[in-house]
């Protein structure tokens, strides 16, 4: 056997060093694996989101409504034609006219932004920091957002600014544009909310 | 022997008391030209032992579940006994605590402490401010009023802003896919347990520190230099006790009259202390028409509204706010003046202090407006305060940046051989 102050026998202690906090952290490490993945969603968290089905009759062309689906708000909005007409006019004042980032379903139009122009359904979290952005659906000075303003949303947090598709304004803290849940109709009066078309 | 003295032996025996007495306290010298400045780290001290003990009272009352904290805290307000005071106690010692840590990293600034040998002393009191900042955000949630709510959501969403495993990770932060249940709940054991065992521990490290490498001082020179040849004691320290335990009774009377003025007369201190929004109960589908951190995180929020988004991520901005706290952890590199001190720094170092000290107050400012409120003054435009927000953050980053070459080049004064009182 070789001396421990020996050359060789120093190299076999720190050998045995390494080993061992190396074999000491592999166990940590493994340990904290049951600790960092607690914490997780849960089984209940992850089931909790269920398609919900809204009753669109009653929304007014111009009106917006706002329904609850896994904890965030969900608004739509029955859009009126002149609102669809300014949709087009914002095409170069907007970061992404054709919706080339995939925040909505496929079946959506890339424009509109929506199954049936009428109907624009979103979900109401700002794209920059999950504010809820304030409907300012109104046109011009009495939106609050100055006359050349056609329509859409304003996030007070950060102050980005959407239009009436969900499309966010270039230059904005937003980067992209509002997300579109998957959503389908029921019939004309009905949607649901949170399952795909089928 | 006395039996006092008798008991101490035994003690001593067993434990170190009288050598720790000695060695942190009754021996421990420090300059003798401590000034105003220098109340600050005991007062911290205070504030952390002020809000351990309210808080230990406060979780005996309130609840941490989504569908019970608002009310939980309505109730300590208005049927506990004394659970209103306990309350205002907790509120008003988080803003005196970020006031009063504030005050001491000035004094850092003023008085070159961070610089070689307390680098250490530095980097453990940065941690300290890490620690602080994470233990205030976590507490703010459990209230669960709107700013609690959208607040977190906000914060915690900066975290999806990091590229590719941001979302995840935000998810993994929140235990769900919105600030819920499951949010408040583990807030509530960060905020109780987690955070404040390290912060302990940090606090011991950053006394030890300190207590090795010894105090600075305004003169910013070293009194080790110059000791005493007999008894080894440095010529321009005196005993941390009595001389500054007693000098910092005064200190805690005048802090403690401050604070109990602000507890019973003005708890909320026109929202800056207590925001009225978060007199709400929180709501999920709703943002309150605006929302701003407590006044101590707006300087960095400002720095966050400031940066645009760029191809397409938010990332940049979260980046510039990150680097606007941990900058400060470079101070004792990026420092190459010869003097400590701002009496015997050149003109330069004077001028951009200024500047930074004006930043950080304008873009706390800022922070807590919305970004468009100097739209209303005539002259002024809607974009007039993310300008603002834009040019202040690059001069608070300028101090940094440029710190090396300003302070190499200043024009400085000689430092004294001893202290000058």
């Amino acid at each position: 056997m070789a001396n421990s102050s020996s050359p060789s026998g120093s190299k076999r202690r720190f050998l045995l060093t390494v080993a061992t906090a190396a074999v000491g952290g592999a166990g940590a490490v493994a340990v904290a694996v049951p600790f960092v993945r607690s914490m997780n969603p849960s089984a209940r968290a992850r089931a909790a989101g269920a398609p919900v089905e809204v009753d669109i009759s009653k929304v007014e062309p111009g009106m917006m409504i706002t329904v609850e689906w896994r904890g965030q708000p969900v608004w739509i909005v029955h859009r009126t034609p002149e609102m669809l007409a300014n949709i087009p006019k914002m095409n170069d004042r907007v970061a992404d006219p054709e919706s080339s980032q995939p925040l909505q379903p496929a079946y959506v139009d890339k424009e509109t932004r929506s199954i049936k122009p009428d109907y624009l359904v979103l979900v109401g979290i700002c794209s920059h920091l999950g504010c809820s952005p304030t409907e300012k659906l109104k046109i011009g000075a009495d939106s609050g957002l100055g006359d050349e303003w056609l329509g859409g949303f304003y996030c007070p947090c950060h102050g980005s600014k959407f239009d009436v598709a969900g499309r966010v304004l270039k230059g904005m803290p937003a980067p992209v544009n509002l997300k579109v849940p998957p959503y389908t109709f029921l019939s004309d009066s009905r949607i649901l909310i949170g399952q795909d078309k089928s | 022997m006395s039996k006092i003295a008798a008991l101490t032996q035994w003690i001593d025996d067993r434990f170190p008391l009288t050598s720790n007495w000695k060695s942190h306290l009754s021996e421990y010298y420090a300059p003798k030209n401590f000034n105003f400045w220098y109340y600050f780290g005991s007062l911290a001290l205070l504030v952390l032992v002020i809000q351990i003990l309210s808080g230990i009272f406060l979780t005996m009352h309130y609840k941490p579940d989504a569908s019970q904290a608002f009310a939980s805290v309505e109730y300590i307000m208005r049927d506990v006994p004394s659970g209103w005071l306990v309350r205002y106690i907790h509120s008003t010692g988080a803003s005196m605590f970020f006031v009063v840590v504030y005050l001491h990293m000035m004094r850092g600034l003023l008085y070159g402490s961070f610089r070689k040998p307390r680098e250490l002393v530095w980097i453990f009191g940065m941690l300290i401010y890490l620690c602080l900042m994470a233990e205030a955000f976590f507490g703010y949630l459990l209230p669960w009023g709107q700013m609690s709510y959208w607040g977190a959501q906000v914060i915690v969403n900066l975290f999806s802003a990091v590229p590719f495993i941001g979302e995840e990770l935000s998810v993994w932060i929140r235990g769900d896919y919105v600030v819920s249940d499951a949010t408040l709940n583990r807030f509530f054991a960060f905020h109780v347990i987690a955070i404040p065992l390290v912060l302990l521990g940090l606090v011991a490290a950053h006394i030890i520190a300190l207590h090795e490498v010894g105090s600075n001082n305004p003169d910013g020179i070293e009194i080790k230099k110059k000791k005493d040849p007999k008894t080894g004691i440095p010529l321009d320290g005196i005993a941390f006790h009595p001389y500054y335990t007693v000098k910092d009774i005064v200190g805690v009377v005048v802090f403690l009259m401050v604070f109990s003025i602000i507890i019973f007369f003005m708890p909320e201190v026109g929202g800056y202390f207590l925001e009225y929004n978060n007199f709400i109960p929180a709501d999920p589908l709703k943002t309150p028409p605006h929302i701003a951190p407590v006044w101590y995180f707006t300087p960095y929020y400002a720095m966050l509204r400031a940066v645009p988004a760029m191809l397409g991520s938010q990332f940049p901005g979260v980046i510039v706010m990150g680097l606007g706290v941990m900058v400060f952890f470079l101070l004792p590199w990026l420092d190459r003046g010869k003097v400590k001190s701002i009496r015997y720094r050149g003109p330069k170092y004077k001028v951009w202090l200024t500047l930074f000290v004006i930043s950080f107050v304008i873009l706390a400012w800022l922070g807590m407006n919305p970004t468009d409120f100097l739209g209303k003054f005539p002259g002024s435009t809607l974009e007039m305060a993310t300008f603002l927000a834009r040019v202040f953050t690059v001069v608070y980053f300028a101090f940094f940046i440029l710190m090396p070459w300003y302070t190499a080049t200043d024009k400085e004064k000689p430092e004294p051989e001893r202290v000058t009182g």
